[in-house]
């Protein structure tokens, strides 16, 4: 239905209209646990646009020439988590060997992205929007971006109010909730400029 | 096995060590389907289902698992069960199926269930692991609906699609928004963690 959209307007989209984490809830895990401070924050960020937009793209080929022709569509799940799981220990084999900055950047984040919601919601997304394979590209790409533009913004915040004095029982995760609730009343500005669902 | 741990080993789920209040784990279901009560509800059943045949399945294979694929086993076992999940869903309630859309899927990722695998099943027996997967699915569901049951009523002005409070109330539109969800759950987590600190 939406196979014909602008790519731009998907990844614009994607990162302010229907924010994967603010709109669709996606990643709330890694984000409440992790955005205490900016440095991890960014470091994760960066991760997940990587493995975001790679993995988006690998699982629309594997669906569309693999799992179509052979009827196997239920079992898509199954398929976009082995594909996921399978591409971040390659890419963590890869950094370990060729860089050892960067591994001491990203390399403990990647383990944790197996699990983040996030990663296997887009491409599930990308499957019921029938995105086409550069679509599906943009979007992913898009939606690490927005991700990472959420839990940078959230880490900013959580830094300011460290100081604070905060009510009992709202410490931690409640402050963290309320901020996140404030940060997609925010988003819901842009909403109007591009509808992607 | 005393009866006592059976009771205890179903209640500790239910409060002290809630996985949505206390754990902070499965998020992202817990704002995404709350919207309306029915589709709650038919969420919950999915995840209670998964949660306590994936502790129960991986429990009678912990001792013939290789530890470096732990992992793997974990994941294949939890996707099995989301799989008859989905197909049941679609197959039976198409409507309910739509409009959760890939968050049936992404009980997968709910840290809730490989969480309890981890911390519980992979010690214990299969009959106690059935347990703690059923009362850690009931812990996440009864949150749930409590949250959905405000979030409709507020955001729409009914109950299960009934409508409860007539013409004179105006809704608040957005409590059934993103915003709604996380503030619902922030006063929620409030309210619950401010009365265990008493």
């Amino acid at each position: 239905m939406n196979a014909d959209m602008m790519p731009a307007a998907i990844f614009f989209g994607a990162i302010f209209t229907g924010n994967i984490l603010l709109s669709n809830y996606l990643g709330m895990c890694s984000f409440l646990s992790v955005s205490k401070e900016i440095k991890t924050s960014t470091g994760l960020g960066a991760a997940v646009i990587f493995v975001m937009a790679v993995t988006t793209l690998l699982n629309w080929i594997v669906y569309h020439y693999l799992l179509i022709p052979l009827h196997l569509e239920y079992l898509r799940f199954i398929v976009f988590i082995v594909v996921i799981a399978a591409f971040v220990q390659l890419v963590e084999m890869i950094i370990e060997r060729v860089s050892e900055g960067l591994y001491a950047a990203l390399g403990i984040f990647l383990p944790l992205i197996t699990v983040n919601c996030a990663i296997l919601g887009v491409s599930l997304f990308m499957v019921i929007r029938n995105y086409s394979l550069v679509s599906s590209f943009f979007y992913g790409l898009g939606s690490g971006v927005g991700w990472f533009l959420a839990i940078l913004a959230m880490a900013g915040i959580r830094k300011k109010i460290a100081g604070a004095s905060i009510p009992k029982g709202l410490e931690g995760p409640g402050i963290t909730l309320i901020i996140a609730g404030m940060m997609a009343l925010a988003f819901m500005g842009f909403s109007g400029m591009i509808n992607i669902s | 096995m005393a009866s006592g741990k059976i009771v205890k080993t179903f209640i500790t789920p239910l409060g002290k060590e809630n996985p949505v209040f206390v754990q902070i784990l499965g998020i992202c279901s817990t704002l995404a389907v709350t919207n309306k009560l029915e589709n709650t509800i038919v969420m919950t059943l999915g995840v209670i289902f998964t949660t306590t045949l994936s502790s129960f399945t991986f429990s009678i294979l912990r001792k013939v698992i290789p530890a470096r694929i732990r992992m793997m086993v974990e994941t294949l076992i939890i996707a099995t069960f989301v799989i008859i999940v989905d197909i049941v869903l679609k197959a039976y309630m198409p409507d309910i199926w739509q409009q959760l859309g890939p968050y049936v899927g992404l009980i997968i990722t709910n840290c809730i269930v490989m969480g309890r695998m981890e911390a519980f099943a992979a010690s214990n027996p299969p009959g106690l692991s059935l347990i703690d997967g059923l009362s850690s699915g009931i812990g996440y569901a009864y949150v749930l609906i409590i949250i959905a049951f405000f979030r409709e009523l507020l955001g729409s002005g009914t109950i299960w699609g009934f409508s409860v409070f007539g013409d004179w109330w105006s809704n608040w539109a957005i409590m059934i928004m993103p915003p709604g969800a996380f503030f619902m759950l922030a006063i929620f987590i409030w309210i619950v963690k401010g009365r265990m600190a008493e």
